[in-house]
């Protein structure tokens, strides 16, 4: 029996085992404001400067739902084809701990504002669903800052009352490969939507991962351990890797697994112990007495339906149908919405097939070596168009416009100035060719009746005098068949 | 001028719009008595020299369209005042300033009154005779020795004793109507939602509601004006158009249903209790009024209901005093664990501590279905009740309290005994209805005693009207002398 090799399975000592994966996504909303309150939540301003009196949790002051941060969850909801709960319940999930100025976290428990839904991951083996559990709405804590001073810690609560969404897949990745496709996914979706910025880097985005491991085959799902607050998809990898693998080496010394909550350190890239079950907090959550339940109204579910911008499913099948793309090319190309618009803009004018290979290839290789996102690109599309069309024309050859673009990644401009400049324009006139290849002919005698006795491939040597004296720019097309009406 | 502190709020306002008056001589003469009163310790924080400020810059530029035009007043220290320390009762809060107001004292500064002090109450509102407070007990005007009842303890004894003119309290289970009861005053709970809860210190939220406390029930009419009305600030508050109280005040109360509940005849209650209660149904009955005999049958639950409610709500609004942004933080302590278990030591007082500790037990998982999850049934049932009732009647008449004003220090040591002076108050806030209390007769020792009445939501005004007939015809006379001025 062959080995299905897309399957993601540890080899132990007794066996093969499968990794079963749970995320819980916690995607900052993208709002002006908090959830709860008028403050800023614009990433990076100096610490404690934007907090109200809400925020920060003083005697008498109450929570008041910011409405825009519930119709972007309900946005979200709608976009990975959840169910819509017209009835949701914000409740209080009680701690202590220097960041939380309130003492708890307002969130949802019972009643979250978003039920099951699902997301399509495309995978290099086909398509695979991906349950989800449910999204709900709460805050963000504060920072606490420990490295700034030997014996105190500092606090920071500009984040303290932002809007976060937490996602909640079902146990359906299988491998690090699929969580990495499902991070991405979910993390286009939104930014489609313009929910969440989706930057990882600034903590927009962040998740605890659930992993457990099972012998290939079994139905039950062992027992959980939750690697808390991971901020990258690297790190994901590497920490589902690293506590599969211990899981597996303790279930086969015959030990058991603890149902915990785990740290990775990404420095020693291990998960350690956070705290075991029975050390879990008591949250003791219940209703947030200062809060009505959230009770939407079904024409605003609709509104919201009904302005939803074409998400990278429904946009990649228009592209395979419309635009004739492989699905490995429509995946590329509407990944990121900003890429997928750039290419639509190149094709208003240009040729498809070498759009998308310009695209993908040179555009794509200089945006990485600038570690730049395309919005950030010298080269816009409309002169990406220019530059591609120059070619199809014959303006210019396939060789120069490597040449054009060269230029043009890093200074941008229009291309059309750029070859004249360079003086890169394809020399297309037989007349003039003609003269410059018979200067060739003349030059080197000895050559041609060495080609004529039997010597086909000097034929190249002719070419390349050619291409080497109009610097590049003649029509090689042309200058094929002037040579092989010369030589004949 | 000191027999101007013998009138009443709606007297000295129509003194002062009539010029017969000025607001700095009315100022002045409350200041006189609160000076003479300390030992009363009814006041936790004295605002003199802004009320004297204050008055002078309205006697200056006086504007009569407002409902308080230069009255000052002072209020229950749970109110966030702009400026002036707010203690709330507790070391927690000794030396907390806040930099806002209030929506409810707001409104009141709108309407032309400014802040004359900050009133003693239980800390952070738990108690039933201001015997709680971090600042020591406060003395019942009425007799030596007595309690005033609590949680606005302060805010009766300052009314009773002609400190302040009128004022505010809050209620959570009766906080409002059982000092009012203990001092002879008027005490109305409104509908939940009606007045703001913005900037008033937390204890219970799905109970707490702020709402006047006053000589009489026209100058109760007066205040619920004044500081009631939407807020959108706070997202239990009721949106609706603000109600003329006083101006649509009237003793004729022909035709209205008034139900008696019998759950509320309780064993052991005195009888001049029952006596008094009788006193007010033939009133009522003179008055036009139907007399009606109904049943609340959830009654007997409604107070370890409430003992379960408010405690898990408190221990969850309580939290946020920690020692970290404002407020008390103990020295001792190495880390943050150390740091917050010193602070809420040393910070709270044994009532707190102990609803705290019943809050979060009742709250806890194991726990949490068995007391709270049940508490809101049974709340949802009491209410039902309630709604029931108000299909045939259009107010119910119970007494305001099991018994007149006690000694100080007598149920101190027993918070069970303490909690059922709770017992006809704790209903009405479970259901979020308005209740008011109304003085209407004395025990055999001369202590005040008040009848409650209890309305539909949002039925204030039949509330007031029928309190107000009551007040007319009860003969209730309060001759209170200023014993503590010797």
């Amino acid at each position: 029996m062959s080995e299905d090799k897309s399957k993601f399975l540890i080899n132990g000592l007794q066996g093969k085992w499968e990794v079963v994966i749970g995320l819980e996504v916690h995607a900052q909303v993208s709002s002006k404001s908090k959830l709860f309150s008028g403050s800023s939540t614009m990433f990076g301003a100096d610490p404690n400067t934007q907090v109200s009196l809400v925020d920060s949790a003083f005697p008498g002051m109450l929570p008041v739902i910011n409405e825009y941060c519930v119709e972007q969850a309900v946005k979200t909801g709608l976009g990975i084809n959840a169910q819509i709960n017209s009835h949701s319940v914000f409740d209080r999930k009680n701690y202590f701990y220097a960041d939380l100025p309130q003492g708890y976290q307002i969130s949802q428990f019972k009643n979250p504002i978003v039920g099951e839904g699902e997301i399509i991951l495309d995978l290099k083996t086909g398509t695979k669903k991906i349950g989800i559990e449910r999204l709900h709405l709460e805050q963000d804590a504060g920072k606490s800052i420990h490295d700034l001073d030997p014996s105190n810690t500092f606090v920071d609560l500009n984040r303290s009352g932002i809007a976060l969404m937490e996602i909640v897949s079902k146990p359906d990745l299988r491998s690090p490969d699929e969580v990495n496709a499902y991070v991405k996914k979910l993390r286009s979706i939104m930014r489609y939507l313009g929910t969440c910025d989706g930057n990882m880097q600034e903590g927009s985005l962040r998740a605890d991962v659930n992993v457990s491991v099972r012998k290939e085959g079994d139905k039950k799902l062992g027992t959980r351990c939750e690697i808390k607050n991971v901020n990258s998809i690297k790190f994901m990898q590497m920490a589902i890797e690293y506590e599969a693998k211990r899981q597996v080496e303790l279930l086969e010394s015959g030990k058991f697994i603890v149902q915990e909550t785990r740290l990775f350190d990404t420095k020693k890239n291990e998960t350690r112990s956070m705290r075991s079950k029975e050390d879990a907090h008591d949250y003791r959550y219940f209703p947030d007495p200062d809060l009505l339940p959230l009770n939407l109204d079904k024409g605003l579910i609709e509104k919201i339906k009904k302005n939803l911008p074409e998400l990278p499913d429904q946009k990649k099948e228009r592209f395979i149908k419309n635009y004739s793309l492989t699905p490995y090319e429509a995946n590329i190309l509407v990944s990121e919405k900003e890429v997928a618009d750039f290419f639509e803009e190149v094709i208003k004018t240009a040729d498809i097939k070498l759009s998308i290979n310009w695209i993908i290839g040179d555009l794509f290789a200089s945006l990485n070596e600038k570690n730049i996102p395309i919005s950030e690109s010298p080269i816009k599309a409309k002169e990406m168009a220019i530059l591609l069309n120059s070619i199809s024309s014959g303006l210019i050859s396939g060789r120069a416009a490597k040449e054009v673009f060269e230029v043009m990644k890093d200074t941008g401009g229009n291309p059309v100035k750029i070859i004249e400049k360079e003086g890169l324009k394809q020399k297309s006139d037989p007349k003039e060719l003609e003269t410059l290849i018979d200067k060739i002919l003349q030059e080197n005698k000895d050559k041609v009746s060495q080609y004529k006795s039997g010597k086909d491939k000097l034929f190249g040597f002719f070419v390349g005098q050619a291409m080497k004296i109009s610097g590049g720019t003649a029509n090689p097309q042309l200058v094929n068949d002037i040579l092989k009406a010369k030589l004949k | 001028m000191s027999e101007i502190t013998n009138k009443s709020l709606t007297e000295i306002v129509d003194l002062i719009k009539k010029k017969e008056i000025k607001s700095e001589e009315v100022t002045n003469a409350y200041i006189g008595n609160i000076k003479k009163g300390k030992k009363l310790n009814s006041f936790i924080t004295e605002s003199f020299d802004n009320a004297l400020v204050k008055s002078k810059n309205f006697d200056a530029k006086p504007n009569y369209k407002t409902l308080l035009p230069g009255v000052p007043l002072a209020v229950k220290d749970l109110f966030c005042t702009n400026g002036v320390r707010t203690t709330a009762g507790s070391k927690m809060l000794e030396n907390f300033v806040p930099t806002y107001e209030s929506t409810i004292t707001n409104n009141l500064w709108l309407e032309g009154a400014f802040l004359l002090g900050k009133l003693n109450c239980d800390e952070y509102a738990m108690g039933s005779s201001n015997e709680t407070s971090f600042f020591g007990n406060v003395i019942n005007p009425v007799k030596e020795n007595t309690v005033p009842g609590g949680s606005s303890g302060g805010s009766a004894s300052a009314l009773a004793a002609d400190l302040t003119p009128a004022t505010i309290g809050t209620d959570t289970g009766g906080s409002i109507r059982q000092p009012a009861s203990f001092t002879g005053t008027v005490g109305l709970k409104p509908t939940y939602g009606l007045c703001s809860r913005w900037g008033i210190v937390a204890f219970a939220s799905s109970l707490d509601q702020a709402g006047p406390m006053t000589k009489t029930v026209s100058d109760c009419a007066l205040m619920l004006e004044a500081m009631s009305g939407f807020d959108p600030k706070d997202s239990t508050s009721i949106d609706r158009k603000k109600e003329n109280y006083l101006k649509k005040l009237t003793q004729n109360i022909k035709g209205l249903k008034i139900g008696i509940p019998k759950e509320y005849r309780v064993g052991g209650m005195p009888n001049e209790i029952e006596e008094l209660w009788e006193k007010g149904k033939n009133i009522l009955k003179e008055e036009g009024a139907e007399i009606i005999d109904i049943s609340l049958p959830h009654t007997e639950y409604a107070l370890p209901t409430y003992y379960i409610v408010a405690p898990a709500e408190a221990s969850s609004n309580l939290a946020r005093y920690d020692g970290v942004k404002y407020g008390f933080r103990s020295s001792k302590g190495s880390n943050l664990i150390e740091m917050y278990e010193n602070t809420r030591s040393e910070g709270f007082g044994d009532e707190v501590k102990r609803r705290i500790l019943i809050g979060t037990y009742v709250l806890s998982s194991g726990y949490y279905d068995a007391y709270y999850i049940k508490a809101q049934k049974v709340r949802q049932l009491i209410k039902s009740d309630f709604d029931n009732a108000f299909t045939k009647v259009d107010a119910i008449l119970t007494p305001s309290t099991p018994s007149a004003a006690f000694k100080i220090g007598e149920k101190k040591d027993d918070p069970i005994s303490m909690y059922l002076n709770d017992i006809f108050t704790v209903p009405a806030n479970l259901a979020g209805i308005p209740a008011i209390s109304v003085p209407v007769g004395h025990d055999k020792n001369n202590l005040p005693l008040g009848l409650q009445l209890i309305g539909r939501p949002l039925g204030e005004q039949t509330l007031l009207n029928l309190a107000f007939s009551m007040e007319s015809k009860s003969n209730f006379k309060q001759v209170i002398k200023k014993w503590w001025e010797k």
